[in-house]
């Protein structure tokens, strides 16, 4: 390879210092782009410190993680990945260009920078309910209404919300952001709430992505950002039951990095780990990646306490289950910020698992991909995490692959290569790949791991390889745009809705003037035994588009329409907020819709959760 | 004939506008074997999944759906299962084409020579083809061609296979295939034969509903349905049989495909191969059975002249945008996929495609001219179309097709209300008589106002409508296009009020209507000869059942007519004022389906 020889020793030091950082158990020497964000919570100890209250000073305030993380293309148009953080950080990615502007038609020319510094003035000046003010400072609850800490906690992360910050564009900010540090302070806060009525929006960890954050316009009252950040300590841990005991605003990875140095894992790794907070798992029901061993959001919680405007709610007992009626966690988990603030959660804990392997069978199409997985579901075997990637996403993260470092690898890469679609026949326009993790004692995993292999060779092939995605911002650079959501769908609906779906984004784009096809992918990310969990990718180069948002979100309207109409549901795991609104009536008929309405009227008369998610 | 001088000149000028080639012209020139033997490449559906014809056969009889409804039967009729998926093994041998190229390579060779002898020329809108091969290649494709011979089936896949476009399977009656020999070369060209009748059949239902969703999802071939069912006697379009549309439409509503385009296609003919025995059955000469040896007394018809053909390929009308926002595909969401029985009906999306599809034929035909169009007896029409011009003579074309003409009094303005009502009533009379939406009548009526406004013949106001003075001509055409229509229905309900005795058997019904019109027109006291075709009086019939006059009685075997004698008179005067005094009136005339391409 030519940038192979010319590369700078520079270079080769920092390719070396990511060999030494992989992990013992990956042996296979082409793996290379691992897994990114389930790893860092083990093997960087550099984020070990928990969220400041100032987060722009380590995140981006206008895109996704560490300011220091990022994808960019430098001075010799190869892309690279910046700071220290990541196993794939300071790896120069040399197919990813190639990728990116064959699949967009974006040129690396063409260059759409974001507004380096939050632009001051155009955030409005605070409208602070005095008297509130003043109660909250005699009760020595710590506060700010600096224009940067209102305007990082006035969005999640939207395409729509990005964008606007990329460009300047500030709205509605809160105009307050208060910090509690135990459940009392929530209580109190809650209390002046209601007393001076002023309107509180609970902020975790930030992630969200549909519009939940952002500022409902026509709102008022004086509005408080609740930061929930201070509240992130583990109060007890009772091996004896196995749960612990923990506060809500805790970050995902620091939640896991603690109970690992005391040996434990909660096992609940949703992709937004490192940023998402417990609270938010619990307001939006959450689901984590290797839900198939530990659980999603709602089977790992024992206990949580909330404060509402009517005061606290919580369950009387640890029992592992209570029939007493309709479960009132229910009402709580998906609440998404509306009835109260989640402060505690009783959370299960299991052991570090003894063994982790991870694994990759082709398909020689997606089809048989999902037919596989569907085997698997039916006869219960499915390891802790099996993903499984459309072709488009599976040469993307071709194109993250790594420089490679020896004429070895590259060789064996080959090899493979030439195994899969020579050799088997697999077209490399139709095959696809799913993704595996098992987790366990390691007698059991390797005969588990034997079990899922027999099936998957009925459907295609056993081979090693991982990958990860994040290059959103990236792409915001040059002009192209993009997002995700998700959908779960009986397992007979699943292969219709991909390819209608897909197909009616293409379409979508098409009509909306988009002059590039654009990319639309999707994934299976999660099975059940009587479905899964769909994820769909899908980004435009937007040159040309005088109002790219907006086509984006009639894009993504669309998309929604279709999943709707071809037997997906509203959300799986990301919520309703303010962008899947509208349709909530369908999703859970009139009566069902009334329901939450009189649970919102009783425990919060006055609106004080006044976000205006959900209902 | 007379159409023909009067749409001969116009020759050139339109072969230049539509884009129509001669696609004869070339065959002429080069050898039809060479013809016959050439390379064939075909354009193919981007989804396609490659499939063999028997394959297919077991595709079908696996489907969730076959398998539900095979155990459904059995256990309602007590045979085993076994027995059951057997007979539905059988009725899809009975059903399935074996498409096979050489074949097709052999019918490609003879109808050259055969269309070659026919016609002068025949004329195809390449644009059309070019819209077509796009089509294929995006979504599965429903050809819907209007059927006025059996010309139109052969000609179909001659034309694809000349333009290179996938071979369609063809939908075809029984009674083809009781033809010896020819019935077998055309099911490996293509043909599926279907029973003409099965309503109450689920067995054959599901495994002819299956068969064709089949090969729709796995973009098999286009599939080509004769939407009217059988040939149209009188070159007017028939209403639809809609359940066909039905199933081509499921699986786009089961979301199992992002889409169908139905393909409306217009063949029409200066002079129809049929001609003569249409006319014939038309007064009640039943039709001869098809068979192979009257096929072959049938090639004295290879010496004559039958001018030329046109075959007008129209815009594919996707089923999404179709009903997009009219039907909620989410109600599907509930039931099991392989469960069809307990379904919306989407019939009124069915009709409204069809509608669509003959708005496509008849922009052609005004483009085109008058061609294809005659009544067997005379043509009444035709002679005062001649008198009027050009641009008024179009209009009056789109108007005719759409069927209703509405009348009211003699003077030249009229309350626009009374004028809605006499157009609701005979729009209600005539509806199975012409193709018309259920349900759209004020929307056609408005569209009917607003053509005429455009064309200068009438001036709406909120209450009122004005004739303007150059506007007779026009309205006077109109009529007359109605005129035999109106006239056939009085003499239908005459005879019902006149003539009946009190056990008049449905079958009866026909010859003695026949004879009553007959009577009347000897003794000089009508001179609408289209009273006489049986396709009037049956829709007549059916109009009046419909509204009341008359209704069936079961007695024994035989069904009877019972007349309510008030009721027909009351209809009957209620035509008759709309009949005599035609010219002077205003008029309105329903349109769903036209937009003007001129």
């Amino acid at each position: 390879m030519a940038s192979n020889s010319s590369s700078t020793a520079q270079q080769r030091l920092r390719i070396i210092a990511g060999h030494l950082q992989k992990r013992p158990e990956d042996e296979h020497p082409s793996v290379a782009a691992q897994e990114c964000k389930a790893e860092t919570s083990r093997s960087n100890p550099s984020s070990a410190t928990p969220v400041p209250k100032r987060r722009q000073e380590i995140m981006k305030w206008n895109g996704w993680g560490y300011s220091d993380s990022r994808f960019l293309f430098n001075k010799k148009g190869q892309a690279e990945f910046t700071g220290k953080r990541y196993r794939l950080s300071g790896l120069i990615l040399p197919s990813l260009k190639d990728w990116f502007e064959g699949t967009f038609g974006a040129n690396l020319q063409h260059k759409s920078p974001a507004t380096p510094t939050v632009n001051l003035s155009a955030v409005a000046p605070p409208d602070l309910n005095e008297p509130f003010v003043e109660d909250l400072k005699a009760a020595g609850v710590a506060m700010s209404h600096d224009p940067e800490d209102r305007v990082f906690r006035a969005h999640g992360h939207c395409l729509h919300e990005i964008f606007a910050l990329r460009e300047g564009r500030i709205g509605r900010v809160p105009d307050m952001v208060v910090w509690p540090s135990c459940h009392k302070d929530v209580e109190k806060i809650v209390e002046l709430a209601c007393k001076h009525n002023v309107c509180l929006i609970p902020y975790g960890g930030g992630t969200s992505v549909s519009s939940a954050l952002e500022c409902p316009r026509e709102e008022t009252r004086s509005i408080v950002s609740l930061d929930t950040s201070q509240m992130n300590r583990i109060l007890w841990i009772d091996e004896k039951n196995l749960t612990a005991h923990v506060e809500a605003g805790i970050i995902g990875q620091d939640l896991e990095r603690q109970l690992n140095e005391r040996g434990y894992c909660t096992g609940h790794e949703p992709d937004s780990m490192e940023f998402s907070s417990l609270g938010g798992w619990v307001a939006t029901r959450a689901s984590g990646m290797k839900k198939n061993i530990y659980g999603n959001i709602e089977e790992l919680v024992v206990h949580i306490k909330m404060v509402t405007p009517r005061g606290v709610i919580e369950k009387s007992c640890l029992g592992p289950r209570m029939s007493t009626g309709p479960d009132i966690h229910h009402f709580i988990l998906g609440s998404e910020g509306t009835l109260g603030v989640v402060t505690e959660v009783t959370l299960k804990i299991r052991p570090i698992p003894e063994y982790q392997k991870y694994g990759s069978v082709v398909f020689p199409n997606f089809q048989q991909g999902v037919a596989c997985l569907r085997e698997v579901a039916r006869q219960r075997c499915a390891p802790a995490s099996i993903r499984l990637m459309d072709n488009e996403q599976f040469q993307f993260g071709h194109a993250l692959k790594p420089q490679v470092s020896s004429i070895f690898t590259s060789f064996l890469d080959g090899l493979k290569k030439f195994y899969i679609t020579k050799f088997k026949g697999f077209d490399p326009h139709h095959l696809c790949v799913a993704t595996l993790l098992f987790e366990g004692d390691r007698g059991k995993v390797l005969q588990h791991e034997k079990q899922v292999y027999d099936i998957a060779a009925k459907f295609g092939i056993h081979y090693k390889k991982h990958l990860c995605v994040c290059v959103q911002d990236l792409g915001m650079d040059y002009y192209v745009i993009g997002e995700s959501f998700e959908t779960s769908v009986p397992w007979d609906r699943v292969l219709d809705l991909c390819r209608n779906v897909k197909e009616r984004i293409v379409r979508e784009c098409k009509e909306r003037g988009v002059q590039f096809p654009p990319l639309s992918t999707c994934r299976v990310t999660q099975t059940y035994d009587a479905g899964a969990c769909v994820y769909f990718y899908f980004a435009f180069n937007y040159r040309g588009l005088s109002d790219p948002v907006h086509v984006y979100e009639q894009v993504e309207h669309a998309a929604r329409e279709e999943i709707l109409a071809n037997g997906g549901s509203l959300s799986h795991h990301h919520g309703v907020g303010k962008l899947r609104k509208e349709w909530m009536k369908e999703s859970v008929s009139g009566v069902g819709l009334g329901m939450l309405k009189s649970v919102k009227e009783y425990v919060d008369p006055q609106n004080v959760f006044g976000n205006r998610n959900l209902l | 004939m007379a159409s023909r001088a009067l749409y001969s000149p116009r020759h050139p000028m339109l072969k230049k506008r539509d884009g129509f080639e001669d696609i004869l012209e070339e065959r002429r020139r080069s050898s039809d074997l060479r013809y016959a033997l050439r390379c064939y490449t075909p354009t193919l559906y981007k989804g396609l999944v490659p499939c063999k014809a028997s394959m297919l056969k077991s595709i079908v009889l696996q489907s969730d759906h076959l398998q539900y409804v095979i155990k459904q039967v059995s256990s309602e009729s007590g045979d085993r299962t076994e027995c059951v998926a057997e007979e539905a093994s059988l009725i899809l041998d009975e059903m399935a084409h074996r498409l096979q190229l050489s074949t097709v390579r052999f019918f490609a060779f003879m109808l050259n020579k055969a269309f070659k002898r026919l016609f002068r020329s025949v004329c195809v809108n390449e644009e059309g083809i070019q819209r077509l091969q796009q089509a294929v290649q995006e979504h599965p494709v429903v050809l819907l061609p209007s059927h006025r011979s059996y010309m139109d089936f052969l000609m179909m896949s001659y034309l694809l296979y000349m333009y290179d476009l996938p071979l369609p399977v063809i939908a075809a009656g029984m009674d083809f295939m009781s033809m010896k020999f020819v019935g077998e070369m055309l099911r490996m060209s293509g043909a599926f034969f279907i029973r003409r009748s099965f309503g109450g059949d689920k067995l054959y239902w599901a495994v002819f509903s299956e068969y064709v969703k089949t090969m729709l999802r796995n973009g098999y071939a286009p599939i080509e349905f004769f939407l009217e069912g059988t040939r149209s006697r009188t070159c007017k379009s028939l209403t639809p049989k809609t359940g066909l549309l039905n199933i081509v439409m499921e699986p786009f509503f089961k979301g199992e495909l992002f889409d169908v385009n139905l393909v409306p296609v217009s063949i029409s003919y200066e002079r129809i191969l049929e001609e003569s025995l249409y006319a014939r059955e038309l007064l009640g000469i039943p039709k001869p059975k098809e068979s192979t040896s009257g096929l072959l007394k049938a090639r004295r018809v290879l010496s004559e002249d039958y001018g030329s053909m046109y075959v007008y390929f129209g815009h594919p009308v996707s089923v999404r945008s179709l009903t997009e926002g009219k039907i909620t595909r989410s109600q599907y969401n509930l039931l099991p996929r392989y469960d069809t029985c307990n379904q919306p009906r989407s019939e009124c999306f069915a009709l409204k495609a069809y509608i669509i599809h003959t708005k496509h034929l008849n922009v052609f035909l005004s483009q085109q001219g008058f061609k294809g169009f005659c009544f067997p007896f005379g043509e009444p029409c035709l002679s005062s179309s001649r008198t009027l011009g050009g641009q008024a003579w179009r209009s009056a074309r789109r108007q005719f097709f759409s069927g209703l003409v509405d009348f009211t009094n003699h003077k030249a303005i009229c309350v626009l209300d009374d004028v809605y009502n006499c157009f609701n009533f005979l729009r209600n009379m005539f509806s199975n008589e012409f193709i018309l939406c259920p349900g759209d009548s004020v929307q056609d009526f408005e569209e009917a106002c607003y053509l005429l406004m455009k064309r200068g013949v009438l001036q709406v106001s909120e209450h009122e409508i004005v004739m303007s003075a150059s506007g007779h001509s026009t309205l006077a055409f109109l009529s007359s296009v109605l005129d035999p229509f109106l006239q056939g229905y009085q003499v239908v309900s005459r005879y019902l009020c006149e003539e009946t005795n009190e056990n008049l058997t449905e079958k009866e019904f026909i010859p003695a209507v026949r004879n009553f019109a007959l009577k009347l027109i000897l003794a000089g006291r009508l001179k609408c000869y289209e009273a006489l075709s049986s396709d009037l009086q049956k829709n007549a019939l059916a109009a009046f059942l419909r509204l009341k006059g008359v209704r069936k009685v079961k007695v024994g075997d035989q069904v009877t007519l019972k007349v309510n004698k008030i009721a027909v008179n009351s209809l009957e005067d209620t035509l008759g004022k709309s009949d005599v005094i035609s010219y002077q009136n205003s008029w309105c005339s329903s349109m769903a389906m036209f937009e003007i391409a001129i």
